[in-house]
Formats: C-alpha cells, sequence, structure tokens
C-alpha cells in the first residue's frame, strides 16, 4: 500500500484516498504537430523498473492534482510535489540522485 | 415553505458508542482565495471562530469554519441562518473572484459519541487517528468504507462526521455496525 504526502493538505494519504492519473510530465501535442509527435503524447509512455515519475489526485481530499517521484521497483517514495510545474523541482531530484546515481526518465536525469 | 427535514431525522443508534444524525444544519461552501483577508473576515465574522490553518477546523456548538482544501473552506451555522448569512456574503464580497452556495440540503451530519468513538473511526477510515497525530481540532476529508466523508473530534470521545446525504443511510449504518462491534483496544491510553 503507497502512501503519499499531499502537498496541498500536508497530509500522509492512503494510495485508496487517491487515483491515479497516469505518467507525469507530458508535454501536449495539439494541432500542428507531426504524426509522430501526437503519437507519442497519446500513446507512448514511460515504463522503467526503478525512478518514476507519475500523477495522482487527492480525490476523496482536497481533490487536487499533484506529482509524485518514486521507484516502481521498490516502492520507496522520493518525494511528491505541486503539479503546476513542468520538471520536477531540483530538491526532488537531488534526493533521487543520491538514492539512485546515474538515474535519467525520459528527458530528465 | 416546505417543511425541511434532515435525511434520517435525527435517527438514534443507541450503545456503548452512540450513533446519532444530529438534524438540520446550515453549510455553506466557500470557494476563493483563502488568503485573501475579506474572505478571511466574512468567515470569522459569521462563526464568531478563528479562520483554521490547513488540516484543521474550529467548530464550536452550531458554528465552525473546516479547512476543506487550499481554496475552500465549509461554513457552520444554524440552519435557519443560511440565507441571512449567503446575503452578507454577498454583500462583503461583492466584486470578489469567490463561490458561496448553500449546501445544507445536500449533506448529513452524524456524531459518533462514546468512550471508544477513536476506534469506531479508525475502523472505517485510511487515517492515523493516534490520539498523539489525531485530536480535537484536526479535521480530515477522507473515506468511510465506500463513500467520501469528513470528520473532526467535537471533543475526546465525540467525532462529528459530514457526508453527503444521499449515502446518509450507509454511513450511518458504516458506523453504528462498527459501533456495535466493540472496541479493538488499539489505543490503549497509558
Amino acid at each position: 500500500m503507497l502512501i503519499l504526502h499531499c502537498p496541498y493538505c500536508g497530509m500522509d494519504v492512503d494510495e485508496t484516498d487517491l487515483h491515479a492519473g497516469g505518467q507525469a510530465h507530458l508535454k501536449r501535442e495539439g494541432p500542428g504537430s507531426s504524426d509522430e509527435d501526437f503519437e507519442d503524447y497519446l500513446f507512448l509512455r514511460e515504463n522503467p523498473k526503478g525512478v518514476h515519475f507519475e500523477r495522482w489526485r487527492h480525490v476523496y481530499g482536497c481533490g487536487k492534482w499533484f506529482h509524485a517521484a518514486r521507484c516502481t521497483n521498490t516502492l520507496e517514495v522520493f518525494g511528491t510535489y505541486p503539479a503546476q510545474t513542468l520538471e520536477p523541482p531540483q530538491e526532488i531530484r537531488d534526493k533521487i540522485s543520491g538514492k539512485r546515481p546515474g538515474w535519467s526518465w525520459g528527458m530528465f536525469k | 415553505m416546505s417543511n425541511a427535514v434532515s435525511a434520517l431525522q435525527g435517527k438514534v443508534a443507541p450503545g456503548e458508542v452512540t450513533i446519532r444524525e444530529a438534524g438540520l444544519r446550515g453549510m455553506i461552501t466557500l470557494r476563493g482565495d483563502l488568503s485573501d483577508k475579506q474572505i478571511r473576515r466574512v468567515c470569522t465574522d459569521m462563526t464568531d471562530q478563528k479562520f483554521p490553518e490547513a488540516g484543521k477546523a474550529h467548530c464550536e456548538g452550531d458554528k465552525g469554519i473546516c479547512w476543506m482544501s487550499p481554496d475552500e473552506v465549509l461554513l457552520l451555522v444554524p440552519y435557519a441562518e443560511v440565507n441571512d448569512h449567503l446575503t452578507r456574503i454577498a454583500v462583503a464580497l461583492k466584486g470578489k473572484h469567490y463561490l458561496a452556495e448553500n449546501v445544507s440540503d445536500a449533506r448529513a451530519l452524524l456524531y459518533v459519541e462514546g468512550e471508544f468513538a477513536r476506534e469506531v473511526m479508525a475502523k472505517l477510515a485510511p487515517v492515523n487517528l493516534h490520539p498523539d497525530t489525531f485530536g480535537p481540532g484536526d479535521f480530515r476529508r477522507t473515506r468511510l468504507g465506500q463513500v467520501a466523508a469528513a470528520f473532526w473530534m467535537r471533543d475526546e470521545d465525540t467525532f462529528a462526521v459530514i457526508c453527503f446525504r444521499s449515502v446518509a443511510g450507509y454511513a450511518f449504518d458504516l458506523l453504528a455496525a462498527s459501533a456495535k462491534a466493540g472496541a479493538v483496544g488499539h489505543f490503549v491510553e497509558g
């Protein structure tokens, strides 16, 4: 069972209070984009064994979306942060680098 | 005007821990920028309570302010006064970006009273209800069994639970079953 920290409520929240929202940091490809980019945006997802960034919604609580950085292998949670960002905050990246040196995920490392 | 009745009309399940429907209560959902002084002022003036921080509720008698999310509070007032308060909000916050809605008849309020009320709740919600982490003044939106609910402690032995009116029957039966099943002895006071 996952327990994530909701950055809005400031509470540790059980997985059953949350709703999983899939991969984080997707860039939308709208009208005018190439077919390859659109396919990538629509269908292709990271599926790592290790460091992963996900969207979660505190659905039974404040109802807000947030992001979580965690390890899909060990279920270790590196941290959570508000969704109003285009990339993981440096603090979270440093934390991951400390525990998983040399990690990379999509365009981040 | 039609005769307003609460969801379960004061139903009671007596026992060591008693479940009681609290009857009609005025509830106003207020959304907006909670750091805004005027919004805070109208909340505190209406309820005579201090404005709560995140995850807290200040309630006394049938008045209170509950922190629901970073941009939402639930104001508790006497049922008969709801419309007066809505008018007051509309006057005080004229021109501001906010939303205030009377949700009194969309919700139900239940009380869980008794020595092991804490355990009755802990069995149903995925929340750490240890006395060190959850006490009077704390407020939590979560789920109760299969439905959304919010609760706070009125005192050491009493929980107040708010749920949607449509699921009040389920929530009441769930709490009553949990109370009937007895104490677990998990939170032994030492």
